[in-house]
């Protein structure tokens, strides 16, 4: 059970008071006006049907591609979800759900997880769903050639096969107690047997009209769709708007309905008009700025938890998050997540600490930060207040810019101190065995802990609740205490939409409601 | 004679683009980076990006990726985008259209306007007309197309909403879906191009006004209009032909930021995706483009120059 249905249970049969029910709901990150007015308004309307829905997206290029598995940024990633389901989805509780597969079960062990698929589900060519195609989808993401991120997460299976028509077995390496987290992973989209995947045929919601990579897709409503409550709005049209101003100014304007990324900065802006209103979440995203644990002189520890405390946490998510988000731990699973270890003491911003450790390690600087706001917007800005701090506790950081184009290439993972951004993810173990374990290959921060790599393995197909607890426990404490990893703030999704889209709620991982937003709203009159 | 030249410029711009498409290519090469990095962006691992390569064929040498390319592009095959295996050619022509159109709505109403205006200030020179039309046309100029482009969005799609901030142009659209949807984008074009040809043509027809033959026609008595179209405006058409020639080129090859501000699907956006994405064959095909515009255009201006002046129509 996670920690919000706990602690409604908890509420309900009286063991905790309503005064703890709003500090604990606070704590996990759901804005009290969020929640009551998510549940009221979406309680109060009923859907309509019809209507064109236009949606704004950034992340979009002329080398965009129908498959799923190469969805790396957002126009593909909303614009491709409408046209492709996956054996499950994380809903805005961070709980995994049923879509294609309608139940699982995991033999005792957690090395062996049993899907068992809805029966009542037909492609858009036709065709009906059967154990076959979902083989054959996972396969193709797990082939040495796959370029699939998802692959990352299908290490440990070693056998994908149809034990039935309706029904898929896989079998791990090692135990994974979080596999339907894995395979509700959105790169992983089901397609019939014998597809390439860019022909559009798959069990969405919506099937594709037209599609101008980097410029628009058009798709229309799936009439033999397997759900009932998604797809009420007959036409999307998702167009490609890379700048963020003419983002703003199409949904200002009325050309377009929904839009991503609102930069801090303009929320206030659009909150003026009433024909706008603002999506917004405290979700999983964190911004990071990895030190490189095998470049000197981040091979001290000391060196690093002296810049961790040089860091001003709540400086930055004042000024450059503008308030729409909040500190963080040097550690990346969030306030929401049920492993989410409360009682690590929430590190602030201490000059004299920092010159501690500074002087333990004999460390008098100067040291080079290589940013650009291609990590992320303000990356610059919080580079800035960091030196600030730094400066405070007698170190001097040279702030340097590098350009946006090619930062990905030439400055994350190479130079000994940048910054860099992630979404988050839906489990402890997925963040954690992306970025943290020695051998990830994101590993931003370079940090080789072999006591770490155990406990996450160990704690991956563990299935006792208590035990597992205290694992995560401790690795978000080994975290904290020892990787290269600073995460000073945890920035809200903004999200932003016409007054007319009702039936939005916004997920705390993802952008867009999970990314599938389009098929969730409905527009009024 | 005409012929003569004309082949002339022909195999030299041949040259010309020949040039260019060496020197794109060896630019886009020096640049850190690759397609694979490019597109797998924070995604990249050592193994994906090792995959790509060899899918692409980029661990070949350069210059026999060039000659590959040369090879195909003389069989009139563009090739494949690296980034996305789609032809070339299918991303390149309705882009290459969206631009085209947009260049003739920003012309067809820029260059007749441009010499009207420099015509009468030419006239009524250091006149109010003169002064104001000047500074008007100057203060445009200055500021950056951008800011154009967001005052014009502010203004009339935003707060008056008659215009659509994007100009997204759809295949199905009549032609005046079209120039609606363009509007905006094409002020802020002409806006931007405006005060060059303006200024030439009006320093162009001073130039000619100056000269006996005007005094002449002044004194035999005819009217002013008369004397400036019939007889100073075709004298002065070798400078602003040319300037006219520039202007154009530069609606179609350098209003990337414009389209970027209206979300306008043409080549300027195309260019920019493949070079931050190292997509060679796209790079290509749209840098030949360019220099083919240029070519062609300047070749047209040339010889329209020649054709204007009946001294030089004739060999000595």
């Amino acid at each position: 059970m996670d920690r919000w249905s706990a602690l409604n249970s908890a509420l309900a049969s009286g063991r905790i008071s309503r005064r703890e029910f709003m500090t604990a709901a606070a704590a996990l990150g759901v804005s009290a006006s969020v929640a009551t007015a998510a549940g009221s308004a979406a309680a109060a309307e009923t859907p309509k049907q019809g209507g064109h829905l236009t949606v704004g997206l950034n992340g979009a290029g002329a080398g965009d591609s129908l498959d799923p598995a190469t969805y790396t940024a957002t126009f593909m990633q909303v614009a491709g979800l409408q046209i492709y389901d996956g054996l499950a989805e994380t809903d805005e509780h961070n709980k995994v759900r049923p879509m294609l597969a309608e139940s699982w079960e995991a033999k005792p062990g957690a090395k062996e997880w049993v899907f068992k698929l809805r029966r009542d589900v037909v492609f858009n060519n036709g065709k009906p769903l059967t154990a076959k195609d979902v083989v054959y989808t996972f396969n193709q993401q797990r082939q040495p050639s796959s370029k699939s991120p998802a692959k990352a997460l299908l290490t440990s299976v070693v056998d994908v096969k149809a034990t039935d028509t309706h029904e898929v077995t896989f079998t791990l390496s090692s135990g994974n107690a979080d596999m339907p987290y894995v395979v509700a992973d959105y790169h992983i989209g089901i397609g019939p047997e014998g597809t390439n995947f860019k022909d559009a045929v798959g069990t969405g919601p919506y099937t594709l009209v037209n599609f101008q990579p980097g410029v628009r897709m058009q798709t229309k409503r799936n009439p033999h769709y397997w759900r009932t409550d998604r797809g009420f709005v007959d036409t999307i049209e998702t167009l490609a708007i890379n700048d963020d101003t003419a983002r703003m100014s199409a949904l200002l304007s009325g050309s377009a309905d929904l839009i991503n990324r609102v930069d801090p900065k303009s929320v206030a802006l659009l909150k003026r008009s009433p024909r706008v209103q603002i999506f917004e979440i405290a979700g999983a995203a964190h911004y990071t700025f990895p030190m490189r644990c095998d470049v000197a002189p981040f091979t001290d520890n000391n060196v690093r938890m002296g810049m961790k405390w040089a860091t001003d946490r709540e400086t930055m998510v004042r000024n450059v998050l503008l308030g729409h988000g909040r500190v963080g731990n040097d550690q990346p699973i969030p306030s929401f997540d049920q492993f989410y270890a409360a009682d690590i003491p929430q590190r602030t911003f201490d000059p004299d600490k920092a010159k501690f450790y500074f002087k333990k390690a004999s460390f008098t600087g100067p040291v080079t930060l290589s940013v650009s706001d291609g990590a992320f917007n303000g990356a610059v800005d919080a580079a800035e207040i960091l030196a600030a701090g730094a400066a405070k506790a007698g170190i001097t950081v040279n702030v340097n810019r590098t350009p946006a184009d090619g930062y990905w290439d030439n400055v994350w993972m190479k130079a000994a101190w940048c910054a860099s951004y992630w979404d988050g993810r839906p489990t402890a173990d997925q963040m954690f065995s992306i970025v943290y374990k020695s051998d990830a290959p994101w590993n931003e921060s370079f940090w080789k802990d072999p006591a770490f790599d155990k406990l996450l393995l160990a704690a991956r197909s563990e299935l006792d609740e208590a035990k597992r607890r205290q694992m995560y426990h401790d690795m978000q404490a080994m975290v904290t205490d020892n990787s290269g990893e600073i995460i000073p703030m945890f920035n809200h999704t903004i999200d932003a939409g016409s007054s007319r889209v009702r039936g939005f709620v916004q997920r705390p991982i993802l952008q867009l409601g999970g990314y599938r937003a389009p098929s969730m709203v409905w527009l009024s009159s | 004679m005409l012929l003569r030249l004309t082949g002339e410029r022909l195999a030299l711009g041949i040259l010309t683009l020949l040039a260019v498409s060496v020197l794109i290519f060896a630019g886009t090469e020096l640049l850190p980076g690759d397609v694979a990095q490019a597109i797998l962006g924070q995604t990249a691992t050592p193994a994906a990006v090792a995959a790509i390569r060899e899918q692409l064929g980029l661990n070949q040498p350069a210059v026999l990726r060039y000659l590959h390319w040369l090879w195909g592009f003389l069989h009139g095959d563009l090739g494949r985008s690296l980034a996305n295996g789609r032809p070339v050619a299918a991303q390149l022509d309705f882009r290459l259209l969206n631009t085209l159109f947009l260049a003739s709505v920003a012309a067809c109403v820029a260059v007749p306007l441009a010499v009207v205006l420099g015509i009468l200030t030419a006239i009524n020179r250091n006149g109010v007309f003169d002064r104001v039309v000047n500074m008007l046309s100057l203060s445009a100029v200055s500021v950056p197309d951008f800011f154009i482009g967001y005052v014009l969005i502010l203004i009339f799609a935003v707060q008056l909403g008659w215009l659509p901030s994007l100009a997204a142009v759809t295949g199905s659209m009549s032609l005046g879906q079209r120039l609606v949807a363009v509007a905006l984008p094409a002020t802020t074009l002409i806006l931007v191009v405006l005060a060059h040809m303006m200024r030439m043509t009006r320093a162009a027809i001073i130039g000619v006004m100056v000269q006996p033959f005007i005094e002449t026609a002044f004194l035999k008595g005819l009217p002013r209009w008369r004397v400036v179209v019939q007889h100073a405006l075709p004298n002065a058409l070798a400078p602003i032909i040319n300037v006219v020639a520039i202007n154009l080129a530069y609606l179609i090859v350098g209003v990337i930021v414009t389209e970027v501000v209206f979300v306008y699907p043409g080549i300027g956006q195309l260019m920019v995706d493949a070079v931050s994405k190292r997509d060679v064959p796209v790079i290509q095909a749209c840098g030949l483009i360019f220099g083919g515009t240029y070519v062609a255009l300047n070749m047209i201006a040339d010889l329209l120059a020649i054709l204007v002046n009946p001294r030089l129509r004739v060999p000595r």
